[in-house]
């Protein structure tokens, strides 16, 4: 493409390109995460410095019953957000697709994304305190007051209600590109409208099905702020945890190991997603 | 059919915006407690702008928005144009670099973050925690993301137009800047959108990357929540959700208008 240029003029241009970004890739990702990795086999000084003995103690811990209980509820929180978001956002992604105007819906449904993530949690916190308005409107037919927060069903709602609208933006661009013809052909070939749906529209719709899957269950599994506001200590995800040990309890080493064993987890279901989609399906999730 | 999905969406929408409607109801409420509207007031929002810190959290806010955005546009940009334009040792491992910001949740991104000025100022004496290391961290997440909307547009670029360009004697800079950078555009334009969008999103990099003196407004909230719901907080919240609300309708506006 640059027969023109000289090899010079060549490697400049690349170091004037790639240079800066890959730099700051290279010293503000790379760096970090072999750092974390490095950290995760040192132990905790009495101060709570980094230092030595290198071993495995850390990942061994980590193994503990309690502390693989914290990954069970971040992996069910994972798994049942992604499926109420999948309820919730599969058919709302026709709707708008299929509405004359769907651009408004569009702006109506990214207009609460685009408020702060802090203030949607928080929404949900004065929405089911004791004094909120769920326990106002029970009160008016004689019910409650009851505590719904902390707890782990608050905790999924907020988490659903944060990540929904990941779900529902890829599906609502795969329902965008959809053959319609392949439903008029499975009705000329009599079908009835489940069959034909199950048949001629739902395939055509897992690619946006698996990116939605995936965006929704990497952050709501990996999220801090939603269990620690609306679980207030109750429900402890692995977020908390790593979070715990990176600032109270201050053993960054371990926090290192749990922060590896769920970056792990997350490469495994990338890994799983890429065998599906193929690398083009990586680049949707943008 | 068609009747059952329209409810469906009702009853979603309905969810979506319940929450922000109480908070934003709320605002204006005298009572300090419970959601019993007990009379119309201003006062939560006459004392958020009596308190000299919120001015000084939203202005820690906006430096740390611009500042990365601007880096991280430029940096990301130029990132994407060498990208796809160029062959170079190491292109693959840049591009997996590429996506880590984007895939690995953000507690993880924080504390290595966290980790790496640590282990700095164990060798080099910098950076402190401050203003500058949450800068450091926004940049981070944003020029991955900035990068992939660029090099997305460019993709779509016919090369032949920066052939013509070279043809008619315009030299390496010259055809970037009137003609690659020109086509590009809304491209670096919603890269930069959204990278603002990210950055005044952030909560969990801005926690483990703030020091003393670095508050945002995402930070000072959430102190705010732990000590329990505030009517101050419901005032601040209704003036973020009306902000976004604009912004998102004046890029809606610029985005239409694109070709």
């Amino acid at each position: 493409m640059n027969e023109a240029a000289t090899p010079f003029q060549r490697l400049f241009r690349i170091l004037v390109t790639v240079g800066p970004g890959g730099l700051w890739l290279f010293l503000f990702v790379l760096l970090p995460t072999l750092l974390v990795l490095l950290a995760s086999f040192l132990t905790r000084g009495p101060y709570g410095e980094l230092g030595g003995p290198l071993g495995v103690h850390n990942y061994a811990r980590a193994l503990e019953p309690v502390y693989l209980e914290a990954f069970a509820q971040s992996l069910l929180i994972g798994v049942l957000a992604t499926l109420l978001s999948a309820l919730l956002g599969y058919p709302l992604a026709f709707y708008i697709a299929r509405h004359p105007r769907r651009n408004l819906l569009l702006f109506l449904l990214l207009l609460p994304f685009l408020t702060n993530f802090l203030i949607r949690v928080y929404a949900w916190l004065v929405l089911l305190q004791r004094e909120g308005l769920l326990n106002a409107f029970l009160g008016a037919f004689g019910l409650g007051p009851y505590a719904f927060y902390p707890s782990f069903l608050a905790v999924l709602l907020a988490t659903v209600y944060t990540f929904l609208p990941f779900f529902v933006l890829p599906v609502y661009a795969s329902v965008e590109r959809l053959d319609w013809q392949l439903l008029e052909a499975a009705y000329d070939l009599g079908a009835r409208p489940f069959r034909a749906f199950l048949h001629a529209v739902l395939p055509q719709t897992y690619p946006g099905v698996f990116a939605g899957s995936v965006l929704v269950f990497i952050p709501a599994m990996g999220t801090f702020v939603v269990a620690d506001l609306l679980g207030a200590g109750r429900v402890v995800l692995v977020g908390n945890l790593i979070q715990q040990q990176f600032g109270l309890t201050r053993d960054w080493a371990f926090g290192a190991a749990l922060s590896v064993f769920l970056m792990a987890f997350v490469l495994l279901a990338l890994y799983l997603y890429a065998r599906i989609q193929g690398e083009r399906g990586l680049e949707e999730l943008v | 059919m068609r009747r059952w999905l329209s409810l469906h969406a009702l009853l979603v929408y309905l969810f979506l915006y319940l929450p922000l409607l109480v908070i934003v109801a709320l605002s204006f409420n005298e009572s300090r407690r419970g959601v019993r509207f007990t009379g119309f007031t201003l006062d939560w929002y006459r004392a958020l702008f009596q308190d000299p810190r919120v001015l000084e959290y939203f202005l820690n806010t906006l430096v740390v928005a611009l500042g990365s955005t601007l880096v991280s546009t430029l940096l990301g940009t130029l990132l994407a144009l060498g990208l796809v334009r160029y062959r170079f040792p190491g292109k693959g491992v840049l591009r997996y670099l590429l996506y880590i910001p984007v895939v690995v949740p953000d507690v993880v991104m924080g504390v290595s973050l966290l980790l790496l000025f640590a282990f700095s100022r164990e060798l080099f004496g910098f950076p402190k925690l401050s203003l500058l290391t949450v800068i450091l961290g926004h940049i981070t997440f944003q020029v991955a993301f900035v990068t992939l909307v660029v090099r997305s547009r460019l993709l779509l670029l016919d090369p032949g137009l920066e052939e013509a360009a070279r043809d008619l004697g315009a030299r390496g800079f010259q055809t970037f800047w009137y003609v690659t950078l020109p086509l590009a555009w809304p491209g670096v334009a919603a890269g930069a959108l959204l990278a603002l969008t990210l950055s005044l999103d952030d909560f969990v990099v801005t926690f483990f990357t703030a020091g003393p003196g670095a508050t945002t407004l995402p930070l000072y909230i959430y102190s705010s929540v732990k000590l329990g719901v505030s009517p101050k907080v419901h005032a601040l919240s209704t003036l973020i959700v009306g902000l976004s609300a604009f912004f998102l309708a004046l890029g809606y506006a610029l985005t239409r208008r694109r070709v």
